[in-house]
């Protein structure tokens, strides 16, 4: 148990740094829903990612998990508080965020390599290098022989490669994942984490990835934030300082990982709880 | 703890292709099946048409014979109707048909791409366009001809509102159903907003867009036929009211016929072009029997 003890200890308050990749510092976010009525998505959030760093972001649903990634991209403003990326104020989309999405956000009508072109292409970029550019990174994610596919001709598992390629083709310092692998079994969810940190080595960026698998979070992250049922704020914060490289498939296996797992999901209970019964309470 | 792998079961290849081909059979068996019974349903149709014409149970005065009608076709493709050769009145009428297709097909989609893109200027006209939607429309062609005459300018004009309004509607409507996510996405892959109207939101509308294309050719040759039909000096709309007017009910079946046999060739076309710019789309499920 002190091995738990060590590798997880909640940190009790985030040292902001100015050097920071992403410093979120005391933000509160309301929305005005349609009927006119106030809610508040998030409250008093404070969360720094260091340059390079991996946090993963988990909470039970409803808790404004995806709000904390679209304050980053500069899609949604703080009410209160503010938001600096890369040391600067966020004021529009800044081409160094690159997003990985829940959904298949990629574009249906425009075959592999086309898709992966997408970014350089729309800044810019002359066909010809962007093409060359996308088939290195297809071939990166080991779909060389896909290139003139369409999207639908493709399994789920390959759309989502072909969703990490077109990110990470603008090599972005900031890279934001919204609940990416969720939709896809479990086989083909371990090998695209394994996928992800292999890019993430070589990239070295900075890494705010949201789910809501706890163990998925403790295999990826170097820092865990546990956040409440919504209106969300940081709960407790996680250093998981299990060795690197990690390997996917056998991680899960690894003492040290389920004893974290363990402690993190009885703080995490907690809120679940909250949440589920707030939910049947209101009826929403 | 004991792993089993159970060996493959020894399908040879020459029963699996027996079987394919069987299959393929099945499948072209059910196909001749459904062209023959096709057949076979006008056959009894046009063959009941003329008996009952010729036995007159029915009058073929008034409902004209498969047999009339032919003829008089023949007779308009060999000799010419009263207004010049036959062809010229199918060009005439496709001419008007085209044009107003393609004003109102551009117009519509340019309008609804705007009209979707931006939402002030959508909740503004969204009354006005509600109200020209609902006056008939067809009430226009009286308009146009006073205005622009008896020319094609009227014909065109007619078709052109016609087909507006279908596309429009639908291609302000495939905006507003594009993609959230897709938008997103592009957006922070680094579109500008004119990049992201011109790759994601005007191909993600291409499928609704399409979609009004079919109905609204048919509307464009509406337009057309019934702007002859109202005044012209050409066209089959005027053939029509010519036979009309002189009780001729083979003139009327056969134009109508000629009107039908134009309209799918164009529907075949714009199919064609459909599955070429779709072709990023996944096949139908089952496309049998087509």
């Amino acid at each position: 148990m002190n091995v738990v003890q060590a590798a997880a200890s909640t940190v009790a308050q985030d040292m902001v740094s100015p050097d920071a990749a992403i410093a979120i510092e005391d933000v509160t976010l309301r929305f005005t829903t349609p009927d006119g009525h106030m809610m508040t998505a998030i409250r008093d959030f404070t969360m720094t990612v260091e340059r390079g760093e991996f946090a993963c972001v988990v909470g039970p649903t409803g808790c404004g998990k995806s709000t904390t990634l679209n304050l980053v991209t500069g899609l949604l403003k703080p009410t209160t508080g503010n938001v600096r990326v890369m040391g600067r104020p966020v004021e529009s989309i800044s081409p160094d965020i690159g997003f990985v999405f829940q959904a298949d956000a990629l574009f249906p009508w425009r075959s592999v390599i086309d898709n992966v072109a997408a970014g350089p292409l729309y800044r810019g970029v002359a066909k010809r290098e962007a093409h060359e550019r996308a088939r290195d990174w297809i071939a990166r994610v080991g779909l060389a022989r896909f290139e003139n596919h369409y999207p639908h001709q493709l399994s789920g598992g390959m759309r989502k490669r072909v969703a990490l390629a077109q990110t990470f083709i603008n090599q972005p310092k900031i890279l934001l994942m919204d609940e990416p692998f969720s939709a896809l079994d479990v086989q083909t969810r371990t090998l695209m984490q394994d996928e992800l940190l292999t890019l993430w080595s070589e990239l070295q960026s900075s890494v705010v990835f949201v789910t809501h698998d706890l163990e998925e979070a403790v295999a990826l992250a170097d820092k865990v934030y546990l956040l409440t049922a919504g209106p969300g704020t940081v709960k407790s914060i996680y250093d998981i300082d299990l060795p690197r490289p990690r390997v996917m498939a056998d991680i899960r296996y690894d003492k040290k990982f389920i004893e974290i797992a363990r402690v993190i999901w009885n703080d995490l209970r907690e809120e679940v709880q909250i949440g589920h019964s707030r939910t049947l309470a209101t009826g929403q | 703890m004991t792993a089993y792998s159970p060996s493959d079961s020894v399908a040879s290849a020459s029963a699996i292709a027996s079987a394919e081909s069987l299959a393929r059979a099945r499948v072209r068996r059910r196909h001749m099946l459904v062209i023959a019974l096709r057949i076979l349903i006008l056959i009894v149709f046009l063959g009941l048409w003329e008996i009952c014409a010729d036995t007159g149970i029915i009058d073929p005065f008034f409902f004209s014979s498969p047999s009339g009608i032919w003829e008089q076709t023949w007779s308009w493709i060999t000799e010419g109707t009263s207004q010049g050769p036959l062809w010229q009145q199918i060009y005439v009428t496709l001419e008007e048909t085209f044009i107003g297709f393609f004003i109102g097909a551009v117009g519509g989609v340019i309008a609804g791409i705007i009209l979707g893109r931006n939402r002030l200027l959508a909740d503004v006209f969204s009354i006005y366009i509600k109200i020209a939607n609902s006056v008939p429309r067809v009430v226009l062609g009286s308009v146009f001809i006073i205005a622009l005459g008896l020319g094609m300018a009227s014909k065109v004009a007619l078709a052109v509102v016609m087909v507006f309004f279908v596309v429009f509607a639908n291609a302000f409507q495939g905006v507003r159903e594009a993609d959230r996510a897709m938008i997103a996405n592009a957006q922070i892959l680094g579109a500008s907003p004119f990049q992201i109207t011109r790759t994601v939101i005007t191909p993600s509308a291409m499928s609704w867009i399409l979609a009004s294309l079919h109905v609204s050719f048919g509307f464009a040759l509406v337009g057309a036929v019934v702007g002859e039909f109202l005044g012209a000096k050409q066209g089959m709309g005027l053939l029509i009211s010519t036979a009309q007017g002189a009780f001729n009910a083979n003139g009327v079946f056969s134009a109508m016929i000629i009107l039908a046999v134009m309209a799918l060739i164009i529907e075949f076309l714009i199919t064609q072009m459909e599955n070429r710019v779709l072709k990023w789309r996944p096949a139908p499920f089952n496309e049998q029997g087509a």
